[in-house]
């Protein structure tokens, strides 16, 4: 017996609903992550939606049949609500997933949460010592809370998911991240390369391994896999590599419009949650149903099916599998998101890749030069 | 490896297993992921409970599908994969 089933149908030909819900409850946020994937200019964002708005925007999504729901941000714990929007969630029979830096965590909210049915918490660190990982956080105590909200969760019995993004700054630490997660019990460990939008876009050059790196890592990474193995440990390592080294593009989100929607805090609906960033007009759930906004606005239609597609993926024969790649890397790094992701090497385009790969070879910009995530410097980026 | 019938299986913690009307199956769910099962893979874990051994759990699908004939195989050893993707453990 094999466990598994094709894909369901949705309400419309050949447009599957929306199993995955991201609510991006706030982009405020009380750390500073120059490699944050929120937009640049997210302090212009105007009024976050309410209890009642996001409470309508769950139901409407559980009628959907979505069925994983991330809380995230910025920081969801800034939000007082949160504790209603889990139990309204739980309720409404979502498998519920809080993404926290662990900063404003208690020990109490950690037991609250659970008794209003949270189902998991994933909780973020930038690297496994004190000094790195409150640089990168450009905060002074994340380390020392991160670790003690990181007890708190194994205590109540959650599952423990825990993230660290890689970059070239913390990738010559994967031993001890590693065995720092054993320490803590995770049964998940992802270890998440840098994609480069957002604040990791304008970071790109400082944050970017270089391929001897990224080998190294890898190469630590296996090491450690076998060691669990034979230990019979159950935690699992999921190494996500950077697409910035491969030949062939992401198929990003599984496709555009076809598993994933995500609500921005204003209430824009967005098939990512970096897709804000192109020149594409979003729908908002303060305006439009969450159904018609999934099937019918002409945002989510735009990359659905291949007819948009123009040279080299209209002929390829790998248009099915790829989806012809990431929309967003391809505007960021061609000014035109129709074109082909970049990282495939059959891309007019690829040499950017290449570029990149080669100024990673020879980076030596150090953390203080990278440009943090905070609302003085998200100005600068809208007020020209 | 054989699976003993006095085994007993239960969902790994955090694992939910619930009916999902729009995909037309049950599903488990996980950290940030979702597995939607089959009809058989659906109608052996909904007998998961933490309490029942794998001879409770045979037991009882072969009296729901008496047609099927002799199911201790097909149970087992889709119990042994579960337990290898991680989704459930026995005690």
């Amino acid at each position: 017996m094999n466990g598994h089933h094709a894909m369901p149908a949705g309400d419309r030909p050949g447009i599957g609903p929306p199993l995955w819900l991201l609510a991006e409850l706030t982009y405020r946020c009380p750390l500073q992550c120059p490699y944050c994937s929120n937009p640049l200019d997210f302090a212009q964002t105007e009024q976050e939606l309410t209890t009642e708005e996001w409470v309508r925007v769950l139901r409407q999504g559980r009628e959907m049949g979505a069925a994983q729901l991330g809380f995230s941000g910025g920081e969801p714990l800034v939000r007082p609500d949160l504790p209603e929007l889990i139990a309204e969630a739980r309720q409404l029979g979502y498998y519920t997933n809080l993404i926290t830096s662990g900063l404003g965590l208690t020990e109490a909210k950690v037991k609250a949460f659970r008794d209003a049915g949270l189902d998991h918490i994933q909780v973020s660190f930038q690297a496994s010592d004190p000094e790195l990982n409150n640089a990168v956080a450009g905060s002074r105590k994340a380390f020392d809370q991160k670790l003690a909200m990181a007890r708190a969760v194994k205590e109540a019995g959650y599952p423990m998911v825990l993230n660290f993004v890689i970059h070239r700054h913390n990738i010559h630490q994967m031993g001890d991240i590693i065995s720092l997660c054993e320490r803590l019990g995770a049964d998940y460990v992802e270890l998440a390369t840098c994609q480069y939008y957002g604040w990791a876009f304008q970071n790109r050059e400082g944050l970017m391994p270089s391929k001897a790196q990224l080998q190294t890592a890898e190469a630590e990474v296996n090491a450690y896999r076998e060691r669990l193995a034979e230990s019979g440990s159950a935690m699992k390592l999921i190494f996500v590599t950077p697409d910035y080294y491969e030949e062939r593009p992401k198929a990003c989100m599984n496709g555009w419009g076809s598993l994933f929607l995500t609500v921005a805090p204003d209430g824009a609906a967005l098939p990512c949650h970096s897709a804000r960033l192109l020149p594409i007009e979003f729908p908002n759930v303060r305006e439009s149903s969450l159904h018609s906004i999934w099937y019918d606005s002409p945002g989510f239609n735009h990359y659905r099916g291949d007819s948009w597609m123009p040279e080299p993926c209209r002929s390829c024969d790998e248009k099915d599998k790829d989806f012809g790649g990431c929309r967003c890397q391809a505007y960021l790094l061609t000014g035109n998101a129709d074109n082909a992701d970049p990282v495939c090497s059959k891309s007019p385009h690829h040499d950017r890749i290449l570029a990149a790969r080669k100024a990673a070879d020879h980076a030596t910009a150090g953390l203080e030069e990278l440009t943090y995530r905070n609302a003085n410097n998200s100005r600068l980026f809208f007020r020209g | 490896m054989t699976l003993a019938m006095e085994q007993t299986p239960r969902l790994r913690p955090g694992f939910r297993f619930q009916w999902e009307p729009a995909q037309n199956a049950h599903v488990l769910l996980y950290p940030e992921g979702m597995v939607r099962l089959n009809d058989s893979a659906g109608a052996v874990l909904k007998e998961v409970d933490g309490q029942r051994t794998v001879a409770d759990i045979v037991e009882t699908l072969e009296q729901q599908f008496p047609e099927a004939g002799s199911l201790a195989e097909d149970v087992g050893d889709f119990l042994k994969d579960a337990e290898q993707q991680h989704w459930i453990l026995f005690t």
